[in-house]
């Protein structure tokens, strides 16, 4: 019972724990994504971007001012998700009676916009970011070596993802916003704001991505790449979750995490390939995703 | 009269140098050296050479040029290869039809042979600083190409030689999947079992798409091997480290070779995490005399960065490529890249950065390498005062037998 399909027991369990922490990581952007597209019917190619700037923010908020993390944890999505409500209101508001595309072509624009920004004022190299001191060290859990930090990355996650799809789900305030995706100018005869709900939506899903950013920031050296590195695969999350559905790219956050993880081991060249053949058999078989309605 | 003759005279000399002028600026235009540096100015290597290594080869121009007149212009052009082996020969087939004479610099080895093709095909120069593979002085060796700086023998060499001296004798890499990657751990596997030592695994992982290094670390982990080999370079080695400093694998006395690493990863990992590594590099800025004085002359260029081997090796590469020019003159120079290459391989190289060394016939630069250890927090006494230097190897001993390369330039 050492091994499990030639793998070592331990080595298959600690390759399984670690695709969960980075599927915390998709889930948590996915979330973001799914929120902005479910709501605004945009395309949020800017979502890595500004996972980024979450990181960012956590770097000059300890290096500039000496604020901490668990305040970071706070401020850096509070600051992000105010860049995103200025970027909704100059820029992305004029293009909702469009085509998809041209939300898409305009994010992906202002993505590269930052990333060069960034790229040119701190480097590629990336910056150092600690781990707070409560969250350091490590437990033995016998088949592996597991950092408290990581864990933690995965306990925030959850509680993230469960809080959003609660909001959504079983708030009044949730239901105004379902109710908008499904026809806005009669929500709007009702007395509610929509254009002003939107735009906070959208802060709401940009701040998701700065908190993946500063959890993010003591795992990898803060650099701007970091988030182009991610979305392509986040976005393949969304569509294999379904479009828009909160409940599916949670779950196929987790869940492609494991994959990729398990890939790691059994064919590593693959790993970076092995979501991109199950989302082009998922569309085959359910163009609507997974958790999608057609 | 006489008045009247002398004006005559400065007439038709004005007369006849009208009509010359535009013939002039063509003239002009030839005599135009045309320098490309290609590099990666947006990706995981950028902050090795990208930006720094413009600015080392245009020190190297202005260094050049400030000499006197030397009777031809030098014009610096850059771009971004992205990474991508298309792009960059494509660029370089542009470049080259476009009229420039020399490319230079191009980092990530895909790429690097990428343009080597371009530019024999095209009889055009071409000084490699940035790429680390062996093979562009071996199976794929030109006569157009230098190979100026560092390659994955040389580092195999010193940082494994060495690993391996120190006890480390059963080895697992976490290499790259591309050409760079290959070749290093190539090239590290053979010193490895030649000292005696075993390879017990290897996992290759995607790049440029990989940032989390955890799950490779933990396999490499599980195999008990005493030294885990990062056959990467870049923001992917930085990560390797720092999340092997997370899962604890250097407390649990697994060591870790960094087989390319730069000062510039030091700096981003800092001397806390980085501390006890033992790397290879041909420079450092604080080596001697010479190299102190290079880095003051490019510090105001490179602002709040230090030069490193792969930027700096720009500077050296284009000053002996301009003095070779200077040497056969323009217009010999442009017509055939082999002609300059071999003038550049008959002359002796001499500069601050490097010292004084050679081109071999299969296109090797020769420099001695150094091995070097990062200090510990304590240790450091300055910004950038981050290596100890533990052995030199001699620029004869640095790098493979010219007889075991397979170049075909090498006559037996």
């Amino acid at each position: 019972m050492d091994d499990l399909f030639g793998i070592p027991a331990p080595l298959l369990f600690g390759q399984l724990l670690l695709g969960l922490i980075n599927g915390a990581f998709y889930a948590m952007l996915s979330l973001g994504l799914a929120v902005i597209f479910g709501l605004l019917n945009i395309v949020n190619m800017a979502h890595g971007a500004q996972f980024m700037m979450g990181a960012f923010a956590a770097w000059m908020l300890l290096n500039w001012l000496g604020i901490g993390y668990w305040a970071a944890l706070l401020l850096a999505p509070i600051i992000v998700g105010i860049t995103g409500i200025i970027l909704e209101k100059a820029f992305i508001s004029r293009l909702y009676k469009l085509d998809h595309l041209y939300g898409l072509l305009l994010t992906f624009g202002l993505a590269l916009i930052i990333e060069g920004v960034f790229r040119n004022e701190f480097g590629s190299s990336g910056l150092p970011y600690r781990i707070p001191a409560e969250l350091s060290g490590a437990w033995d859990l016998g088949f592996m070596f597991m950092p408290v930090y990581r864990g933690w990355v995965v306990i925030a996650a959850l509680i993230l993802c469960l809080a959003t799809w609660l909001i959504i789900e079983k708030t009044r305030l949730g239901a105004y916003l379902r109710a908008a995706t499904e026809n806005a100018a009669l929500v709007q005869a009702f007395g509610v704001n929509v254009p002003r709900m939107v735009t906070l939506t959208y802060g709401f899903g940009v701040a998701l991505a700065a908190v993946g950013g500063v959890l993010a920031a003591p795992i990898y050296s803060v650099n701007p790449q970091m988030g182009s590195n991610l979305i392509i695969v986040v976005f393949a999350v969304v569509v294999i979750g379904g479009m828009g559905s909160i409940l599916g790219s949670i779950l196929t956050g987790f869940a492609l995490g494991i994959v990729e993880g398990l890939t790691k081991v059994f064919w590593p060249e693959a790993s970076a390939t092995v979501i991109f053949v199950i989302m082009a058999i998922v569309l085959l078989a359910r163009p609507a995703g997974l958790f999608g309605r057609a | 009269m006489s008045l009247t003759r002398r004006g005559l005279v400065a007439a038709s000399v004005g007369a006849g140098l009208l009509p010359a002028l535009p013939r002039q600026s063509r003239a002009q235009a030839a005599n135009t050296i045309r320098i490309g540096v290609m590099n990666d100015q947006s990706g995981p290597y950028r902050d090795i050479s990208g930006p720094y290594g413009i600015q080392c080869t245009q020190q190297a121009v202005q260094e050049f040029t400030a000499g006197g007149n030397r009777g031809f212009a030098v014009e610096v052009i850059t771009a971004d290869h992205q990474n991508k082996p298309d792009v960059g020969a494509n660029l370089a087939r542009q470049w080259y039809d476009q009229g420039v004479d020399l490319i230079i610099d191009v980092p990530t080895s895909s790429v690097g042979l990428a343009v080597n093709n371009v530019a024999r095909e095209k009889n055009k120069a071409y000084i490699n600083t940035g790429s680390a593979t062996s093979d562009l002085t071996g199976a794929q060796c030109s006569p157009t190409t230098v190979h100026w700086m560092y390659d994955t023998y040389m580092l195999a060499k010193s940082t494994g030689g060495a690993m391996v001296k120190a006890g480390g004798d059963s080895w697992f890499f976490i290499t790259a999947d591309y050409a760079f990657g290959h070749a290093l751990e190539r090239d590290t596997t053979k010193f490895v079992r030649d000292a005696g030592g075993r390879v017990l695994g290897s996992v290759k992982y995607p790049f440029p798409a990989t940032s989390d290094f955890s799950s490779f670390l933990l396999q490499a982990q599980s195999s008990r091997a005493k030294v885990i080999g990062l056959a990467n370079a870049g923001a992917d080695t930085i990560n390797s480290i720092k999340q092997a400093a997370e899962f604890g694998l250097m407390r649990r006395g697994v060591k870790l070779a960094a087989l390319l690493m730069f000062l510039p990863d030091v700096h981003a990992l800092g001397l806390q995490t980085a501390q006890g590594l033992v790397l290879t590099e041909s420079f450092y800025w604080d080596l001697n005399d010479r190299t102190r004085a290079v880095t003051q002359r490019l510090q105001p260029r490179l602002r709040d960065q230090k030069p490193n081997m792969a930027s700096i090796a720009n500077y050296s590469a284009t000053l002996h490529y301009l003095k070779a020019v200077a040497d056969m003159g323009v217009a010999a120079s442009k017509a055939s890249g082999v002609e300059v290459v071999n003038r550049m391989k008959a002359m002796p190289c001499d500069d601050d950065a490097f010292g004084a060394g050679r081109i071999r016939q299969d296109g090797r630069k020769l420099c001695p390498s150094y091995l070097f250890e990062v200090k510990k927090p304590e240790e450091s006494k300055a910004p950038w005062d981050y290596y100890k230097l533990l052995q030199t190897t001699p620029a004869e001993e640095a790098f493979r037998p010219l007889a075991e390369g397979g170049c075909s330039l090498v006559r037996s």
